[in-house]
């Protein structure tokens, strides 16, 4: 079976790209990435702050236990209605550093649709912390959040 | 028969993935790896052997005691690491689309009713 979720990460670049079909339409698709209500649900963290405007700025909270597991937060540099974010993106004491994000929302049909994420790190170095970092606890949040979803 | 063992199915028990965190840092008996578990000894004893299969982890003798060593070269490439990390994304798109079709629905029903 073709994956659904493809990223390309090559050698010797300090870049990721993401890119994934979705059975939605491309507004939709908009939607669950500029609505905090959306973004809670799917991303599975709570939104402080989110400003969908050019010069805007968001924050994310996630609580596990009752403890603070992840802080991210970034500058959102422009937003165009169903068709693309710039921003950066900073996940709180990682390693990882600034990221700059480029999301592309591209309607393939009157249903279906395509994002694709291009992610600039600032080294080739911490684009490998990030790979790293499910490895180390990343793939256990998952796992978590997996559990939540299926026996809840 | 030998099963095939590859990296993803090591990384894919999230016991064989504290083995490993545990080793990353330091060389470790078998003994003091499962004292870390609450799982039975030979449960644990199955997990290093799955991760020495998969060249994850390597055995060396010192002295009296068997060690084991985290090998780091096996997990050094970069596509080692992606697969991970793109299971997390799929999921996570996975969710976003379950959540937003639910809520096209919600958006129908609505339309329907007016």
């Amino acid at each position: 079976m073709e994956q659904k979720t493809k990223i390309k990460a090559q050698d010797g670049k300090q870049e990721l790209i993401i890119t994934r079909e979705f059975n939605l339409p491309v507004d939709l698709l908009f939607k669950a990435y500029t609505e905090a209500q959306f973004i809670e649900q799917w991303m599975g963290t709570k939104v402080l702050k989110l400003e969908n405007k050019t010069h805007g700025s968001y924050q994310f909270e996630t609580s596990y236990n009752g403890n603070v597991v992840f802080k991210a937060n970034g500058t959102i540099h422009e937003v165009e209605a169903n068709h693309s974010i710039i921003r950066t993106f900073e996940m709180e004491d990682s390693p990882i550093g600034v990221q700059l994000e480029f999301l592309d929302f591209e309607e393939l049909t009157n249903e279906t649709s395509r994002l694709t994420i291009k992610i600039i790190y600032k080294s080739e170095k911490h684009r490998a912390e990030q790979l790293k970092l499910p490895f180390a606890y990343g793939l256990n949040m998952a796992h978590n959040t997996l559990q939540t979803l299926i026996f809840d | 028969m030998n099963l095939r063992r590859d990296v993803f199915q090591a990384i894919a028990d999230p016991t064989r993935r504290a083995i490993l965190l545990l080793l990353t840092s330091q060389s470790m008996t078998a003994g003091a790896i499962a004292s870390n578990f609450n799982t039975a000894r030979p449960t644990v004893s199955k997990h290093l052997q799955i991760l020495t299969e998969c060249e994850l982890i390597k055995q060396e003798q010192l002295g009296r005691e068997n060690y084991y060593h985290f090998n780091p070269n096996k997990m050094k490439e970069i596509a080692d690491f992606i697969e991970p990390f793109r299971q997390i994304w799929d999921v996570k798109f996975d969710k976003l689309e379950s959540v937003m079709n639910k809520y096209k629905t919600t958006q129908n029903g609505t339309k329907n009713k007016d």
